[in-house]
């Protein structure tokens, strides 16, 4: 049975009569690595400020290991934070900075030295002791930030955007030595991101968060198999989403074509969105698919190429790594399992 | 572009020599010479003036000033610390008033405010007066090197406030959150980031409360009765009795003193950034 050590309760945050968060539950397990995900401004770091202890929540409780400690400050709680902006202290050197929560703690010199020297080899900068703040590059400052919260080996680590500043292959670099870090210390990680593609990667849970309401709880996959309605679907890869009625148990109607599907459950003529995946739109002979159209646009993407397909005035976005010609008239398939089918949202 | 730049600093440097340099020149040059300067033949150099300073009584008067200069900024210091810190902490719409309240007096003129503590502390001032009607006995507060600090406290608490002030309400809040995120409590937090973070503004708030202090004539002579000689008062005597070529001396060594103690304090200025630029 695994043992909730972070449980959000109905938190509600308000700034100045705006809510930034509503009502968001959310638990997390211990050893458990949870991504908060969600466009910028949604509220992913006030979430994390609250778990922190530097925002109380205007409604609802936060618990730590069953107990309520919405009051209790940030330096009695067994949890770190590396901040989005670093915020590494400029009068102390790397070395100092490490040390820092290390020294709150009274440990024993040696014992400083030891753990402080093996952070620093864990996020490759090795030598860097002596280095002054203000001489690290942005990359070398975030990792500088990571260490000095993880020294503390506190019981969760959470993360504010720490990949942010770094280039491409660092940052994927970073993000396998994190997850490895986070499963050979058995630590607990809340990370926050805007890149879906990171969360996905990295996660055992993904929460969705968007304009302070949690969309959408689950493993990546769920996540991105089954999104629960077109926000997730639309901010979790790209998708198109189509206005849809559905008539009847597995029976859709969009795009003036009724299609099997594999959802039931909705009302009789219920107006939904349905989303399809680029990449499950397979192009065919104009007379051999389900749809007609036209292709408007192709672009290469590296592995694939990404094409627009007017059909029944509505331009599919399609994934195939073979490439059609422009203006060449097609046909549109797709299998059943391909069909989502989600309740229309309210914003 | 760099040349216009360069064009706009001459009226500057003519300023600069017209009105520190030159006079600095002439104090120096009476500081070693005898009598007045007034043939460029004539002139007669000497060390003398400098010699005489170098005697005891001089030293003496010297190390009291420098004592009570450096009482006065500890005082401003401890004062000065946690008001400055109430105003940057305090909320955006109070934080003006008390800003201005703060800096308000220092629009009067100074020699009106140290009238004012006269007229608060004198024998037939106000205290002494309230302390009469209650039947008390009355108090000797003027004239005394108690009033003297009081006097420079008042005056130059402000120029303390400030450099502090600036430094902490620039001050990275993240930093603070950082160091109780680590396990640091309000006072750690303050004693290991926001006090070490805050000290180029510590730095020039006693540079710039101990040069005035140094050599203020104005306090001392009004509150201080002019009893024990301070530099600042001895070189307005000097320069009353007309004994130039010695003030001149003493202010040397005082502008020396003054030099001396920015330099030390300016060693502890490790980013040279804050309050320093304020003057
Ligand atoms: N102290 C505050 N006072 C007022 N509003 C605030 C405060 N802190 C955050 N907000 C607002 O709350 C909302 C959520 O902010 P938050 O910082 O949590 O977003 P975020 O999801 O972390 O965004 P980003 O990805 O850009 O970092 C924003 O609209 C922001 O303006
Ligand atoms: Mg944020």
């Amino acid at each position: 049975m695994k043992k909730k050590i972070i449980e959000l309760k109905n938190i509600t945050k308000n700034f100045n009569d705006e809510t930034v968060l509503d009502n968001i539950n959310l638990y997390v397990n211990e050893n458990e690595f949870v991504t908060l995900l969600g466009p910028s401004g949604c509220g992913k770091t006030t979430t994390l400020r609250i778990i922190g202890g530097f925002e109380t929540p205007t409604e609802g409780n936060l618990f730590f290991d069953g107990k309520i400690i919405n009051d209790i400050p940030p330096y009695k709680r067994q949890i770190n934070t590396v901040f989005q902006k670093y915020a590494l202290f400029p009068h102390l050197n790397v070395f100092e900075n490490i040390a820092f929560g290390l020294k709150i703690k009274k440990l024993k010199k040696s014992e400083i030295t030891y753990k402080v020297n093996k952070i620093l080899k864990l996020v490759g900068l090795e030598n860097f002791c002596n280095r002054d703040i203000n001489s690290l590059s942005g990359g070398q400052q975030q990792r500088i930030a990571i260490a000095r919260a993880l020294v503390n080996e506190p019981k969760v680590l959470l993360l504010d955007e720490p990949l942010g500043a770094l280039d491409l292959k660092l940052r994927k670099e970073m993000q396998i030595e994190l997850k490895n870090m986070q499963k050979r210390i058995g630590i607990t990680f809340v990370y926050v991101t805007h890149d879906q593609e990171e969360a996905l990667t990295m996660s055992d849970t993904v929460a969705i968060l968007n304009e302070g309401v949690i969309q959408q709880i689950g493993t990546p996959v769920d996540i991105y198999n089954e999104p629960k309605n077109a926000f997730v679907a639309n901010f979790i890869g790209e998708s198109n989403i189509i206005d849809g009625i559905m008539l009847d148990d597995y029976k859709v109607m969009f795009c003036n074509k009724v299609f099997t599907c594999v959802d039931k459950g909705f009302s009789k003529d219920e107006n939904i969105d349905v989303v399809i995946r680029p990449e499950d739109l397979v192009i065919t002979d104009e007379n051999k698919g389900l749809l007609k159209g036209v292709i408007k646009s192709v672009i290469f993407k590296g592995v694939h190429y990404e094409m627009l397909v007017n059909a029944e005035d509505f331009e599919f976005m399609v994934h195939s790594t073979l490439k059609f010609p422009l203006g060449s008239n097609v046909g549109l398939t797709l299998t059943p399992e391909d069909i989502h089918i989600m309740k229309k949202s309210n914003n | 572009m760099k040349n216009k730049a360069k064009l706009l600093t001459y009226p500057y440097i003519v300023w600069m020599g017209l009105f520190i340099i030159l006079p600095v020149l002439l104090v120096f040059l009476y500081s070693i010479t005898f009598n007045e300067i007034n043939n460029i033949k004539t002139i007669s150099f000497t060390i003398n003036n400098y010699k005489m300073f170098f005697t005891p009584v001089y030293i003496q008067v010297t190390l009291r000033s420098i004592y009570l200069a450096a009482l006065s900024t500890i005082i401003c210091l401890a004062l000065g610390y946690p008001i400055a810190m109430i105003i940057a902490n305090s909320k955006m719409t109070s934080k003006s008033i008390l800003l201005l309240l703060f800096i308000l007096p220092m629009w009067m003129n100074m020699l009106l405010r140290t009238y004012a503590w006269m007229t608060i502390l004198g024998n037939n001032g106000l205290i002494n007066t309230l302390l009469a009607n209650l039947g008390l006995p009355t108090l000797n507060l003027l004239y005394n090197n108690g009033a003297v600090i009081l006097g420079m406290v008042y005056n130059f608490i402000p120029f303390m406030v400030l450099p502090i002030y600036t430094t902490l309400s620039k001050m990275d809040n993240s930093l603070i959150e950082v160091s109780e995120d680590l396990g640091a409590n309000k006072v750690q937090t303050f004693i290991k980031v926001i006090f070490p973070l805050s000290l180029p503004g510590v730095i020039s708030g006693i540079i710039m409360v101990f040069m005035p202090a140094v050599s203020s004539f104005v306090i001392p002579k009004l509150l201080g009765g002019g009893k024990d000689a301070l530099i600042g008062t001895l070189i307005e005597k000097l320069f009353s009795l007309g004994d130039w070529n010695f003030g001149s001396a003493v202010s040397i060594v005082m502008m020396f003193i003054i030099l001396l103690s920015m330099a030390v304090m300016n060693r502890f200025d490790v980013d040279k950034e804050g309050g320093a630029g304020l003057w």
